[in-house]
């Protein structure tokens, strides 16, 4: 992994150096340009969002979570220094778009939105069950946050990095 | 994270000395996390002392820890059935999601059948299980996006302290290895998980009554399979099949089945309750009754 950035890092500047175009230079010092699609909507979630009490629903679920996550000693250090606003508005639309919600996410895919955080697949875990004891709090019945989670759950393969 | 894994190791051994000085229920609201998987996803311990299903080992890796760290546990596991009765213990070591070691004693009473047998009311055999299982590919969990499993292959070494008897019944010895894959798959969007266990196995009664006999001393290719429906993500429903072979002339062994209810308190401490049902055992047939089982992380 080490040595996947430090290649990454002189193909980016060989990329500079030679002035190559700009796509070009992206796609190569970024591969997490490749990741896949982080808000892929599903219309056969859209019940879910429903369920989920809609946008005003999903952005207070969000809220609960992001004080669970500050709270919980594992994923504390990802997000005490972060903008936690912009982090909170992201999930928002990302969980809107996945369960077909009329919002649209313009955030970065899920490598890029990682990149170079170190995190671990215990701090994945972690952010998972403070996801699901805020979902708990907001009343969204178990196999409801099942159908969800297992969208976001592969997710893992580009977030954990280390 | 490397240092935290030398950590956890450390503070693995410190609290195996501890035993159940470590043990603290936690409120549900309190931050979590003392290790990394989710819960429910580790299985509990099996009768041999892997983890799984109670009559089946999974391919899941036991304790509670993730790629970069080393979470252990230990169970107890009590079955009775009318004429008989199982008291088991052990632990397991999981390291890194990778490898599972495991070791379980099963003693097996044979109660008043002991002394219509002439062995004496209250006959005990007991076996030592040493379990080794790896992890080849798969999460079973987190890889909600493809249809392939998580697999496992392991094996049970099994060593029973009652030779003499178990020559006198037929068996033809009394240790031997079973082999087994696993795949387990949770299906989150269906809050179901599945399980399929192949096993070579020569045992009879899984080592209780020895090992081959004079029908078979072959190794046999044994399916077991397992459902689990979680339906909070404390409690889990369940029910397993478990084929067996049948080496001996004295009694016609049956496969086995139960049902399961599994609830875990917190990361440190789960319960299962099942209904077991056993068939025939040596001169009793339909051995079935309840059992029980705790199991304690660290």
């Amino acid at each position: 992994m080490q040595i996947a950035r430090i290649t990454c890092i002189r193909l980016f500047a060989l990329a500079l150096a030679f002035a190559a175009s700009n796509a070009l230079a992206q796609q190569v010092a970024t591969p997490a340009m490749n990741a896949p699609n982080p808000a892929q909507r599903d219309p056969a979630l859209r019940p879910l969002f429903k369920v989920f009490g809609e946008k005003p629903g999903l952005v207070a679920i969000v809220n609960t979570a992001m004080n669970n996550l500050v709270a919980d000693r594992v994923t504390r250090p990802y997000f005490i220094n972060a903008d936690r606003k912009h982090i909170k508005r992201e999930l928002v639309d990302q969980l809107c778009v996945i369960m077909d919600g009329p919002c649209t996410y313009s955030g970065l895919n899920m490598a890029q939105a990682h990149q170079g955080l170190k995190i671990t697949t215990a701090a994945f875990d972690a952010f998972v069950e403070d996801f699901q004891r805020a979902m708990d709090k907001h009343h969204i019945p178990f196999h409801d946050q099942n159908q969800l989670l297992a969208r976001l759950a592969p997710m893992h393969q580009q977030i954990v990095t280390h | 994270m490397q240092k935290r894994s030398k950590h956890a190791l450390l503070a693995c051994a410190c609290t195996a000395l501890l035993g159940l000085a470590s043990v603290h229920a936690r409120a549900d609201d309190a931050p979590p996390n003392i290790s990394g998987k989710l819960l429910l996803t580790a299985g509990v311990s099996n009768i041999e002392g892997s983890a799984g299903g109670g009559l089946t080992p999974w391919a899941l890796i036991g304790g509670y820890e993730t790629n970069d760290q080393i979470g252990a546990n230990a169970f107890y596991t009590r079955l009775s059935t009318q004429d008989y009765s199982l008291n088991d213990a052990g632990v397991l070591v999981g390291f890194y999601n990778r490898v599972e070691v495991s070791f379980a004693q099963q003693r097996f009473n044979t109660e008043a059948v002991g002394a219509a047998l002439g062995l004496g009311q209250g006959f005990t055999f007991r076996q030592n299980v040493l379990g080794l299982k790896v992890r080849l590919f798969g999460n079973a969990i987190l890889d909600q996006n493809s249809w392939l499993p998580q697999v496992a292959v392991g094996l049970q070494y099994k060593k029973n302290d009652q030779g003499a008897v178990l020559q006198a019944i037929g068996a033809r010895s009394d240790h031997g290895t079973d082999y087994y894959i696993s795949a387990t798959k949770l299906y989150l969007a269906q809050s179901l998980l599945l399980n399929a266990t192949l096993r070579l196995t020569k045992a009879n009664q899984i080592g209780i009554l020895g090992f081959g006999g004079p029908l078979s001393n072959s190794y046999h290719l044994e399916p077991e399979f397992s459902a689990a429906y979680l339906l909070t993500r404390k409690l889990a429903i369940g029910a397993e099949w478990r084929k067996k072979p049948n080496n001996l002339t004295i009694a016609r062994e049956s496969n086995w089945y139960d049902a399961f209810v599994a609830y875990t308190f917190n990361k440190n401490i789960s319960l299962t309750l099942a209904y077991a049902e056993l068939g025939n055992i040596v001169i009793k047939n339909d051995q079935h009754g309840p059992y029980a089982s705790v199991q304690i992380g660290f």
